[in-house]
């Protein structure tokens, strides 16, 4: 029973991961259709962000050795800077395209910002050690838990709220939701397209700079392309939870990471390695019984 | 004059083919081993992006999972031709029909497009009935699903380390009759009926569906047989290098060829074709960059990673400024059809719908 709860922990733990992420690339797609490929990138951004640029093997901090009171922000600020300049770059000339055009250019963004890492960094993994504190345990009752897990919990919790509160009280929250309901329609009623989507892109910039501190601090290494699984199961989060709902891009994202997790802790040794195979492969089931989604969106489907 | 007017109706195949061939030729005028390289695997590329177009191009869905099709079709042709005394050693999860023979070239690429056929009926029935995006992402987990599955299932593709001793009998002419084949299999599939109607389907899907096109099934075919040129692509491809890891069959491949396909056009075959082409060669003038070129008597160089950065930059230049693609949707010809039908290639396939409406159901 202790296992259970442990192993439970640890699956809403990385659940919660995978919700941000999935939140992140979900405000995106409601607004714009855009599945943002970019949006791992924009994680491992922030991340290379924490160390001095150099193509050594080991990796000085240098925003990183800051207290976390600046640290955090500077982070977020460095992250939505770049989530805009992709916005203004590319998809900004890109707005009246199809969502698989939106989707190819966002592939084509995403392999710019990789290979560019890599040019300025070097391809070989870096370890760095931010806040290693916070990967130790605390012990309630029987329960061994890891630090980084509660907090990451609570930074999932007041994220969420924070950007429920965004949506539904400030009048940009409600402007933006008016256009994911029907951005065409919100244009004629006074809000400024760009505007909105500038500070969609902002929002998810903001999370993925958080999930880039969260997942640095978890795993203690960085590579060019560390934000792509994140991204990967962000994007099933969001199919599985039903596209274009933001609570389904949530709810969606803890079901990846609970099963994620629980596969990894119940499946036979032999299989453990084909983990991932067994989460999508259970993902597809699911989108066989709802193709919808979870949470189906209600302008998922084409209106004549 | 029914055969030149069956020529020029059929023309655009021909065509590409006889560019391909002129392009192959120019594999006799220099014999340097890089450039045999470089052209073989830019016919193969050709089979793999003729394979993406017939379900991409076709369907109007963006498919990322093609790449997984060609990965197992890769090791059905290692399994087929690798050596035994390697099979029996490293690969003893292998069936002992497979184990202890060792098939010829043609069973082998048979093999390469007959099982990634087989998954694909199978996964595609439950993806084809999402819709588009939600079918996009799909393909992803089916992708990771590949990927994760032959790097860890040991005792059958030797997980993470290679496959050896597949015998390397694809070179440029090879490769260049397969890609041949890959672009005339994709054009009778888009003039044949039901390439047309899930054109249709890609064109205006509820319109299709009211016109008593059975989209799921349309594009069922296309996803099956893009994932057999596919495999096809991927067994040429061991063939060619005689060595195998999962590696290369991933994103970054997937990212290629799609770039491929959109730089071209992704709504016509001839862009297809001509995107593989001119990919290559920009990728060839990037690395040559890379590696070096003196100018008078200043050496210059691109960092290394400008390649795939150039090519990165240029896929998004091409969607902001020419999103049809080089090609525009439109293909190659030089002669007019009579009598004058604005796409040869829907004039005779109409003509079948009209005579048979009751099996198009």
């Amino acid at each position: 029973m202790i296992q259970f709860i442990q192993n439970l922990i640890d699956a809403v733990a990385l659940g919660s991961i995978y919700a941000l992420v999935a939140l992140g690339v979900g405000l995106l797609f409601g607004i714009l259709r855009l599945i943002n490929f970019a949006h791992g990138d924009y994680i491992t951004i922030g991340a290379y962000a924490l160390i001095v640029p150099s193509a050594d093997v080991t990796a000085r901090l240098l925003i990183g050795d800051w207290p976390w009171p600046v640290l955090i922000p500077t982070i977020c600020l460095i992250v939505v800077i770049a989530a805009l300049l992709t916005d203004a770059a590319v998809f900004r000339p890109l707005r009246r395209a199809t969502s698989p055009t939106l989707m190819i250019a966002s592939f084509a963004v995403s392999y710019i910002i990789q290979n560019g890492v890599l040019m300025a960094y070097g391809s070989r993994p870096k370890s760095v050690d931010l806040w290693s504190g916070a990967n130790s345990q605390v012990f309630i009752g029987d329960l061994r838990v890891p630090m980084l897990q509660l907090i990451t919990l609570a930074v999932t919790l007041v994220l969420m709220v924070a950007v429920t509160l965004f949506l539904r009280r400030t009048s940009y929250g409600i402007q933006m939701r008016a256009a994911a309901e029907d951005f065409r329609m919100a244009q004629y009623l006074g809000v400024r397209g760009n505007v909105v989507i500038g500070i969609a892109f902002a929002l998810s910039g903001i999370l993925a700079g958080v999930v880039s501190l969260l997942y640095t601090t978890q795993s203690g290494s960085l590579s060019h392309v560390m934000g792509v699984p994140l991204a990967l199961f962000a994007f099933v989060a969001v199919v599985v939870g039903g596209m274009g709902s933001l609570v389904g891009a949530v709810v969606g994202g803890f079901v990846i990471g609970i099963t994620v997790t629980m596969l990894q802790a119940y499946l036979p040794p032999d299989l453990r390695a084909f983990r991932d195979a067994f989460a999508f492969a259970f993902v597809i089931l699911v989108l066989l019984v709802r193709p919808a989604g979870i949470i189906p969106s209600r302008s998922t489907f084409e209106r004549v | 004059m029914p055969l030149s007017r069956a020529l020029a109706r059929h023309q655009t195949p021909a065509i590409l083919i006889v560019l391909l061939a002129i392009i192959a030729c120019l594999s006799l005028v220099g014999q340097s081993d890089a450039l045999q390289v470089t052209l073989t695997e830019m016919f193969i590329r050709v089979v793999v992006v003729v394979g993406l177009y017939v379900f991409i191009g076709n369907s109007g869905i963006i498919s990322f999972g093609q790449i997984g099709f060609m990965c197992i079709g890769a090791y059905a042709a290692a399994w087929a031709t690798g050596e035994p005394t390697f099979k029996q050693i490293m690969l003893q999860g292998l069936p002992v029909f497979l184990q202890e023979a060792q098939y010829p070239f043609l069973v082998a690429m048979a093999g390469a497009m007959v099982l990634p056929a087989a998954v694909a009926l199978i996964l595609g029935f439950a993806i084809m009935r999402l819709a588009g995006t939600a079918a996009s992402i799909a393909t992803f987990a089916f992708l990771i699903i590949v990927n994760s599955v032959y790097s860890n299932w040991d005792s059958v593709t030797a997980g993470v380390s290679s496959i050896i001793g597949i015998p390397t009998v694809v070179g440029p002419w090879t490769a260049y009759v397969f890609a041949a084949v890959a672009i005339v299999v994709a054009y009778l599939f888009q003039v044949s009926r039901i390439g047309l109607m899930l054109r249709a389907s890609r064109d205006d899907e509820v319109a299709a569906r009211a016109s008593a096109v059975h989209v799921l099934r349309v594009r069922l075919a296309a996803f099956v047989l893009s994932a057999a040129l596919c495999g096809l692509g991927g067994g040429l491809y061991a063939q060619f290098l005689g060595i195998l890891t999962v590696d290369p069959f991933y994103l970054s491949l997937s990212f290629i060829t799609l770039a491929m396909l959109v730089v071209g056009g992704m709504f016509s075959l001839t862009g297809a074709v001509v995107g593989v082409v001119v990919v290559t060669a920009v990728v060839e003038i990037l690395r040559a960059l890379e590696r070096g070129v003196g100018l008078g008597d200043t050496a210059f160089s691109l960092p290394s990673g400008s390649q795939e950065i150039g090519l990165g930059v240029v896929m998004a230049l091409i969607l902001i400024f020419r999103p049809s693609g080089l090609a525009r949707g439109k293909e190659f010809r030089l002669f007019r059809a009579a009598p004058a039908a604005p796409a040869a290639s829907a004039a005779e396939p109409a003509l079948q719908l009209s005579e048979s409406p009751t099996s198009a159901r």
